[in-house]
């Protein structure tokens, strides 16, 4: 035995076992999902009924889609301009001054704050704002939840976008200062196009961290069952749903919240899909 | 997650049981016997508390996972614990499904609470006609006429109401619900009773400390919690109207009053809306099950006695003391009676186990 071959089946054992997650995991959802999909069918994804009363029971996810992908949309279109200031901030303008480099670590221990210190933040602190504010009479809902989430995937956003600007060759950016480019023009000319790919997959990934998180939302959202009116109006998300009512559920509910689970897999890949394939088209 | 924490559960009752079994061979003493049992979480303070009790009194060691009414059902069905626990008793079809005979006693009573936030208002009374307006969205501001003639003298302000309810499964919703249910007919038809429903209003909160936080925090805002938890809290609660046309308190002393009625044989029982006059209206037992013939899975003559002397002891007077202590109503006599006909009534291998 030499140690290349050790190596070679260590290494592929490893990527055997994560093959094996992911399908088991594919798998256990599937079939738990199935006596939902077999009794209700393509009902359960476009209704907007969630009635868990023994004898009346029926069941829709659209709610709670529509929960997730406008909480997660509003997340990125508060989270963009902040982020997408601060990269440049840090990757360009200020790049390897001292206030550049705490402001970087800043945004890392960002992310590094657990959730739930998210979602209590955001109870007794952001939730009361917005009631003083005037937006909302009990400030839970949609907006409150989609502004934690902002704050919450500001710094996936930036710090990879920061990674991709300070990567830009340098060659490129002094071609154009010495045709006489300002500092604006070689940002929106040079800088952002070449990066354009990267900046855009950081901005997917955030998007996923935004529709997956949990505990925040559930704190902020008002978990109510419904298709919000509003923007100030309460829902509920897929994760929240199921972190709410997997503890007493069982029979056809408990599939119903395995199915939620597997439409919430699936919207994730199918948006990780999209992006690869536009980062393909525009690099 | 909680299916790990179940199966870390059931792991160890199936590991514990063994253990009693080999040790409960050599000696017909009580002492070298251990009991594990599982399910709601509504009573666990109070379990907890008379478990350590009986511990330390009679040297039997009982352990309890609060798992939830549903996991108590499931563990007991599956016998991998010696009793069960449950808010809700089991229906006809749910007994059936069972693998032999189960039978109930009631261990204390629980109760649900109305509770509000609206500064400076201390006392609200609420009737039956004004909780189901409410709950059912019909009334959305505190300075209702409705809310007012009921409670003359009190200044509402101008205020919409949040209703907060439960976002999680839970024994507290199934005790409101079934109360909603006996006193609006429109409720029963257009929401009815569970442990989660389709709310017609409000938002949701997890756990009775989610729906306490989200009150205190929220002005105008009104939901339920259980009495033993709000209790332990300071929160301001409604007085609620009973069947007999009078305001109640929620209290231990007007709680236990709700079982001053007809109990049944299996005491399998709703109390909510009681037609005793001191009663609280929202009011129900908590359940103990387990098995009428104890000799099942090849379990020795020690663990059965062990299980039904402790049940025994559980509805007796040292125990009940106890249960005001963590706010619970205790059993009154007519209950505990019924209770102790049913232990009485428990066989091994056709044998009654208690004289």
């Amino acid at each position: 035995m030499n140690s290349e071959k050790i190596s070679k089946g260590l290494l592929l054992a490893a990527s055997f076992v994560i093959l094996l997650i992911t399908t088991g995991m594919v798998l256990s959802l599937v079939s738990g999902s199935i006596p939902v999909f077999s009794k209700l069918g393509f009902h359960f994804i476009f209704s907007s009924a969630w009635n868990p009363t023994e004898g009346r029971e029926d069941y829709g996810a659209l709610p709670f889609i529509a929960g997730t992908i406008i909480t997660s949309i509003l997340a990125l279109l508060i989270a963009f301009p902040l982020a997408f200031s601060t990269s440049l901030f840090i990757g360009e303008y200020f790049r390897g001054k001292w206030f550049a480099k705490v402001l970087g670590t800043l945004v890392d221990l960002l992310a590094g704050i657990p959730s739930i210190v998210y979602g209590l933040w955001g109870f007794y602190v952001l939730r009361p704002f917005i009631v003083d504010m005037g937006l909302s009479s009990q400030g839970y809902g949609i907006f409150t939840s989609g502004l934690i989430l902002a704050i919450m995937i500001i710094p996936y956003a930036t710090s990879i976008s920061t990674e991709i600007i300070s990567m830009v060759p340098n060659d490129l950016k002094e071609a154009a200062y010495s045709l006489g480019s300002t500092k604006f023009e070689v940002i929106f000319n040079v800088i952002v196009p070449s990066a354009r790919s990267g900046i855009f997959a950081s901005y997917i990934l955030a998007f996923g961290r935004a529709m997956g998180e949990t505990m925040a939302v559930t704190m902020l959202i008002g978990n109510t069952n419904a298709i919000p009116s509003g923007l100030f109006d309460t829902g509920n998300t897929m994760a929240s749903v199921i972190a709410n009512q997997f503890g007493e559920a069982d029979g056809l509910k408990l599939s119903a919240l395995i199915a939620i689970g597997l439409l919430l897999f699936v919207i994730t890949a199918l948006i990780n899909a999209a992006g690869k394939f536009i980062i393909k088209k525009f690099s | 997650m909680k299916q790990l924490v179940i199966l870390f559960f059931a792991a160890m009752m199936i590991t514990s049981c063994g253990n009693t079994e080999k040790k409960a061979d050599s000696s017909a003493s009580t002492k070298n016997i251990a009991l594990t049992g599982a399910g709601a979480t509504f009573p666990m303070p109070y379990y907890n508390l008379a478990l350590k009790k009986y511990t330390e009194s009679q040297g039997t060691l009982v352990t309890y996972g609060g798992i939830g009414s549903g996991g108590g059902i499931r563990s007991l069905s599956d016998r991998v614990v010696d009793f069960g626990a449950t808010d809700a008793f089991l229906s006809d079809e749910k007994a059936a499904e069972m693998p032999a005979e189960v039978l109930h006693i009631p261990t204390c009573l629980g109760a649900v609470v109305i509770a509000y936030n609206l500064p400076g208002i201390e006392e609200m009374k609420l009737s039956n006609e004004l909780l189901e307006a409410i709950f059912m969205g019909e009334i959305t501001n505190w300075n209702d006429a409705k809310i007012k003639a009921e409670n003359p003298g009190v200044n509402f302000p101008n205020m919409n109401i949040t209703f907060v309810h439960r976002s999680d499964g839970s024994g507290t919703t199934f005790i409101f619900s079934d109360f909603m249910s006996k006193i609006s007919s429109k409720w029963e038809t257009e929401v009815g009773s569970g442990k989660s429903l389709k709310w017609p209003v409000g938002m949701g909160a997890k756990g009775n400390p989610g729906v306490a936080g989200t009150i205190k925090q929220t002005e105008g805002s009104i939901g339920y919690i259980g009495s033993e938890y709000a209790f332990a809290q300071k929160i301001s609660y409604a007085k609620i109207k009973n069947s007999a046309g009078n305001f109640i308190e929620p209290s231990i002393e007007s709680i236990s009053a709700a079982a001053n009625t007809d109990i049944p044989m299996d005491t399998r029982i709703m109390l909510t809306n009681s037609s005793d006059p001191y009663a609280y209206p929202i009011s129900g037992f908590t359940w103990i099950i387990f098995y009428k013939e104890q000799s099942y899975n090849g379990r020795s003559f020690a663990q059965a006695e062990g299980t039904i002397n402790f049940l025994n002891w559980l509805i007796e007077k040292e125990a009940q003391a106890i249960a005001p202590q963590v706010h619970y109503a205790p059993l009154p006599a007519k209950a505990v009676e019924r209770a102790k006909e049913i232990l009485k009534s428990v066989t091994y291998s056709g044998r009654k186990i208690l004289k």
